[in-house]
């Protein structure tokens, strides 16, 4: 067991051909993912990476029983290809795409509302079941197969998480960078809710960040669901600059400052095992597990 | 991106949202000159900054004058007013103990109120809905307001496909107790706020306050407008408003660069990839009781070249005693990338303070081959806590050695006095 994806998630590429879209593509391939086919608009029936390259979305999965689609497209037309992705009916759309506007967001959650689709990201890593499925952009060597769940907002500091916990020997049952932008596809909630279900996790690494209240949400979460599995939880920015203070209609609406203690202290109220240092999530988690 | 009150309120006139008669100006002259053109004799001289909160600033030149917003009512009051802000440097809640300097003025007419309400527009990311905030109260104390009394914080979530209801709107004027006049005239401005807000990809529209003149008009009386920096290049003309003239030693060239810098008062430099890792590498170096010099995020797709000036910027920062480079590469960000910028900067920069380097993930190995291969005295570091550590150790060791140096001169001049004493003695 595992979340969200296995060595039987059929997968595409859109934006295949570009640069970033060849480089992890062929990645995903090495590290064993079932990659069936890419899609470029105008580049319909041609061959890459020895996958067969589709118009649409829509082809693509006809044509391979995707189940899945890693997004590496610019991010003026991201948006489009995550609702084109929703509109073919994909259960699985994972967007890597970084800096795409918060409106062309905003359109995409309300298309995801009504939809059976997840999103992953926008503007994260990826997702990765270690030796089954590798989607996105984190670095394959640093895996271990194991029993940690991973919970991700901030995109290089999930890789901490993965090294810490193959270096400590636990592993990970599937790690999910969930991206930091404003508007973004699953939540922590979200993925609390799953690894919370899995049977292979035994343990959950939660790695949050300064802004907004997605902490804070997730501490509510593990207070009414409680977790009989332990969860553990670094959030940077501590001592990151002061002197970025939200305008008045942040806080009025969010009713929090996005500081960083504010969210540590949420969590450990809610019985989370707090990491007080990046370079302890590792060894926070082992000794959680009673190692 | 941020701009300056009086251009969101020219973006206001523009959606005809209607705001008081003023003009700028950028020399105490000119103040007098256009307060005079705009005529009446009460004027609010407002300094022109990228932050909140000036009314209640103060000025770093003078703690015991008065904020940022003044009222005044002579020609020559305005001018020595404008002479006291001009140039000088303006402390808010927002702008952090720097503050920032004022190089230009707003100057208004002054409006008799006779009320002032609240209203906010921005994404709300928990409903993921652009979101119109309406309170029956406005200026300054609006945060107090809302916490101790949210019920009085009226919201209206705006479905993207549908927009702002014309019907959604005026219930929310009807419970501000307003005339019908103003009623429609406060539903016209939420509608243009919303036009305004979805055509501009902003990231934030506030008027506050929102006045009701004496003449039962509604009337903006300040704004703040910040757009979405992903959408900006879909609007040439809101790029043209951009005015970097804020920012501080280098950071300008940082973010023409694409790094984003912010430069702090301790003494080890950081180098990190990433804005989670950048935090992190803050936080872990307080941790071991270090003070970073800088804050420095490296996006993911990053050049050699822009490394290098990464890594010029810290070893050119006088302040840095120690410098740790923490890198995660993954992604496009290739560990051997930074190992050449590194290589690099350092010809032209001679390292002159203990490096630390922690090199993790993709071509990790590789790289590490390069930089010892360069020659470059460098100690590389395991894992994260331990670099956090060795850093903030050979930080305190060349304060420690540059204090002993310091003292062996004080002992040296003494000795030397010693001598002189003893001669003149003898």
């Amino acid at each position: 067991m595992a979340v969200l994806v296995d060595a039987g998630t059929r997968v595409i590429c859109q934006g295949i051909t570009g640069r970033q879209g060849t480089f992890y593509a062929e990645q995903a391939i090495a590290d064993g993912t079932r990659l069936v086919g890419g899609v470029r608009p105008g580049k319909g029936g041609s061959r890459h990476l020895g996958l067969p390259v589709f118009d649409s979305v829509e082809e693509a999965v006809r044509a391979t029983g995707a189940v899945a689609s890693m997004i590496f497209v610019p991010p003026a037309t991201a948006a489009e290809a995550i609702q084109e992705a929703i509109d073919a009916g994909l259960p699985l759309i994972v967007c890597i795409t970084e800096r795409i506007p918060v409106l062309d967001m905003v359109r995409v959650k309300r298309v995801l509302e009504t939809s059976r689709s997840r999103l992953v990201g926008p503007n994260c890593p990826g997702i990765v079941t270690p030796g089954e499925c590798m989607i996105g952009i984190m670095p394959r060597t640093i895996f271990r197969r194991g029993k940690i769940g991973i919970i991700s907002r901030a995109g290089t500091l999930t890789y901490e998480a993965v090294a810490q916990t193959t270096g400590n020997k636990l592993g990970q049952s599937t790690c999910i960078g969930i991206g930091a932008d404003p508007i973004q596809g699953m939540t922590f909630c979200d993925c609390l809710e799953l690894f919370m279900a899995d049977g292979e996790t035994e343990g959950i690494v939660l790695i949050g960040e300064i802004g907004g209240t997605a902490e804070e949400q997730a501490a509510d979460y593990l207070s009414q669901h409680k977790s009989n599995k332990p969860v553990v939880a670094y959030v940077a920015g501590r001592h990151a600059p002061a002197g970025r203070r939200m305008g008045h209609a942040g806080a009025i609406i969010e009713h929090s400052t996005g500081h960083a203690e504010a969210k540590i202290e949420a969590l450990r109220h809610a019985g989370v095992h707090i990491a007080e240092s990046p370079g302890t999530i590792g060894v926070t988690m082992a000794s959680a597990l009673g190692g | 991106m941020k701009i300056y009150e009086y251009q969101a309120k020219q973006l206001l006139d523009k959606n005809a949202i209607r705001i008081p008669r003023g003009a700028v100006a950028s020399t105490p002259d000119e103040a007098a000159s256009v307060a005079r053109e705009l005529g009446g004799s009460a004027w609010v001289v407002k300094a022109q900054i990228h932050a909140g909160g000036r009314r209640a600033g103060h000025f770093v030149s003078n703690q015991n004058a008065q904020g940022g917003i003044r009222f005044v009512d002579s020609l020559a009051a305005v001018r020595d007013t404008a002479r006291e802000m001009l140039g000088h440097v303006l402390v808010t809640d927002q702008t952090g103990p720097d503050g920032r300097p004022v190089n230009r003025l707003y100057i208004e007419q002054v409006c008799e109120v006779q009320r002032e309400l609240y209203l906010g527009m921005m994404v709300d990311r928990r409903t993921s809905r652009v979101t119109l905030i309406v309170l029956g109260e406005g200026g300054v104390n609006i945060e107090s307001i809302a916490s101790r009394s949210p019920e009085s914080v009226l919201k209206i979530g705006i479905d993207p496909f549908e927009g702002l209801q014309q019907d959604a709107a005026r219930e929310v004027a009807a419970a501000l107790e307003l005339t019908d006049e103003q009623t429609d005239e406060a539903v016209r401005v939420m509608l243009a706020m919303y036009a305004m807000f979805m055509g501009l990809d902003a990231s934030l529209i506030e008027i506050n306050p929102l006045a009701i003149t004496a003449a039962g008009t509604l009337i903006a009386l300040d704004a703040t407008v910040t757009f979405d920096d992903n959408a900006l290049f879909r609007h040439e003309d809101i790029r043209a408003l951009r005015d970097d003239g804020e920012l501080q030693w280098g950071e300008l060239d940082a973010t023409q660069h694409g790094l984003n810098y912010v430069k702090l008062d301790g003494n080890i430099g950081c180098l990190a990839s990433g804005a989670g890792l950048a935090m992190a590498t803050l936080d872990a170096v307080k941790f071991y009781g270090g003070e970073p010099a800088n804050f420095l995020d490296m996006p993911p797709a990053v050049e050699f070249e822009r490394v290098k000036y990464a890594f010029g910027l810290i070893l050119s920062d006088p302040g840095v005693e120690a410098i740790l480079v923490n890198v995660f590469g993954g992604g496009i960000m290739r560990c051997d990338t930074i190992a050449d910028g590194i290589i690099l900067a350092a010809r032209e920069f001679p390292v002159r303070v203990p490096l630390i380097v922690r090199l993790a993930g993709m071509n990790a190995d590789f790289a590490r081959d390069r930089l010892r291969d360069s020659g470059l005295a460098i100690t590389f570091a395991e894992d994260f806590a331990d670099a956090a550590e060795l850093v903030v150790k050979a930080a305190s060791e060349a304060r420690l050695s540059g204090q002993q140096k310091w003292w062996q001169r004080v002992q040296g001049l003494l000795t030397r006095k010693d001598e002189t004493i003893g001669r003149t003695a003898g």
